[in-house]
């Protein structure tokens, strides 16, 4: 049944006309690395130029979005400890609530924060390698079946020498109740590695009020952050 | 059975044997940047199956026309292009409204960025940038000049093919993907390390763009061809779902 339907929209476009089986699933193109600029495509003020009207940024949240104000900083290191200057993030979280704005998201009783998309990018700056993120606490989203996962905030990194992008997860140290539950988590068979997913509340607070965590990340070697196969 | 797929359908599993592997010594800097652990697979949750939503409104009428959007009073030398193509998921479905974003040298092979330190000179009239949405049909185009090689330094004499970098985010996180084009023809191609890490030759012919003579704009533009796949999304049968159903329709 599920080959039919398979079929009736490979049909569509260009490559279609090589496949005779019903059953035909594409190679997904191959990734690539997005190299030392890849500021340029996705930051361009932090190549050093203006070009957008609309840039994407790493203020997620506004004065109006609704929950708790929280900076998420930190610095990526490669295999011998050295600071990367290259990387860039990207973050993808719930609201307050936890609730994603995506109309996928069909989570009874939450509603979408119109001053909230819940996306973001930000670069480890060229000179000092911080990333730096303005956001709100995440709510807790429904996991699989029903688990209740713990706030959480999707990260994705690439730059040079990264040949597919990491996939990771930011989770909170104030949380550590939600976290013990958290189905994710605790996938996790070494549980010494699952404290590399734990952003750790700082004990400052910016001038807006806003909490800091810290979140490094370590591409390879000892406490090697968590990447996920997602 | 036979149902068309919810819209929290999760992603097929992504088939790493397309891609290439994180640590290849050929590409030097990924040495040290490569995970040496196992990575965790996960099932997917709302988490992997949402991704932001974009809007033409976020973008400007330039974005996608990289030879007049950083003209500063005149054009940028090179040789003028138009690249264009499908998205389209690992189902054959079209990637609607997902965001393309592309970067690139200049013809000269400079970037237009504070690291580069290139001899290749920068071109007044050219950022090297452009951004669009595909439409219904997961097309997508975009206007620019050809970029050129580059040396670089891995092995004292790599020289990078042209290429033109890929940014995609899709209808979910775990959909976005990352890549280079190469353009049909070009004899540093073989060579080239980075290209080089693509899993196989069928890979290495799903990057490279062809021209496309029957795009041509006429006495203006060459075109290229560039159609791109990225993971299948399809419905879960049965129970073992990614959230519960609502009240209103649970069964």
């Amino acid at each position: 049944m599920s080959g039919r339907r398979e079929h009736r929209h490979g049909l569509e476009g260009p490559r279609a006309a090589t496949g005779g089986s019903a059953l035909v699933v594409r190679r997904e193109t191959a990734s690539q690395t997005a190299g030392p600029y890849v500021h340029i495509g996705l930051a361009p003020q932090a190549a050093g130029f203006d070009i957008f009207a609309n840039n994407f940024g790493s203020v997620v949240a506004s004065d109006k979005t609704r929950g708790e104000k929280i900076r998420i900083e930190g610095r990526v290191f490669d295999g011998i400890g050295t600071v990367l200057k290259d990387i860039l993030i990207e973050i993808w979280q719930a609201n307050a609530e936890g609730k994603y704005a995506h109309p996928a998201d069909r989570q009874p009783g939450k509603s979408i924060d119109p001053a909230f998309r819940g996306w973001g990018r930000a670069c480890t700056d060229l000179e000092t390698g911080v990333y730096a993120f303005d956001t709100i606490k995440p709510g807790p989203v429904e996991g699989r079946n029903g688990r209740r996962m713990a706030p959480h905030v999707n990260a994705w990194i690439v730059g040079r020498g990264i040949n597919l992008a990491l996939n990771t997860r930011i989770y909170f140290s104030d949380e550590a109740e939600a976290n013990a539950s958290d189905p994710v988590l605790n996938l996790i068979e070494w549980e010494q590695r699952r404290r590399t997913l734990v952003a750790e509340r700082l004990d400052r607070r910016l001038d807006s009020g806003a909490a800091v965590y810290r979140f490094d990340i370590r591409l390879q070697g000892d406490d090697e952050t968590v990447f996920f196969d997602v | 059975m036979g149902r068309e797929p919810q819209p929290d359908a999760e992603f097929m599993m992504r088939d790493t044997t397309s891609h290439p592997a994180a640590y290849t010594p050929q590409y030097k800097t990924s040495v040290l940047r490569s995970p040496k652990l196992a990575l965790i697979s996960l099932q997917h949750s709302l988490s992997e199956v949402t991704a932001p939503v974009f809007s033409a409104s976020e973008l400007g009428p330039l974005d996608n026309d990289l030879i007049l959007n950083y003209a500063k009073g005149g054009m940028p030398i090179g040789e003028r292009i138009v690249v264009h193509g499908y998205v389209h998921d690992q189902l054959g479905r079209p990637l609607k409204n997902a965001l393309v974003e592309v970067w690139q040298c200049n013809a000269s092979g400079r970037y237009r960025h504070k690291k580069d330190q290139y001899i290749g000179t920068l071109d007044p009239n050219f950022g090297g940038c452009g951004r669009m949405l595909t439409d219904e049909n997961g097309y997508y185009a975009f206007r620019t000049i050809k970029p050129g090689p580059y040396p670089w330094r891995n092995r004292v004499n790599d020289w990078r093919p042209a290429h033109i970098h890929y940014a995609i985010s899709g209808n979910g996180w775990v959909q976005r993907l990352v890549t280079q084009m190469y353009f049909e023809g070009d004899p540093l191609i073989r060579s080239c390390p980075i290209l080089g890490v693509a899993p196989s030759e069928e890979q290495i012919r799903g990057l490279i763009a062809l021209q496309d003579i029957g795009a041509f704009v006429q006495l203006d533009s060459r075109a290229y061809r560039f159609d791109l796949v990225l993971r299948g999304q399809r419905a879960t049968l049965f129970e073992n779902h990614v959230q519960q159903a609502p009240e209103g329709e649970r069964p």
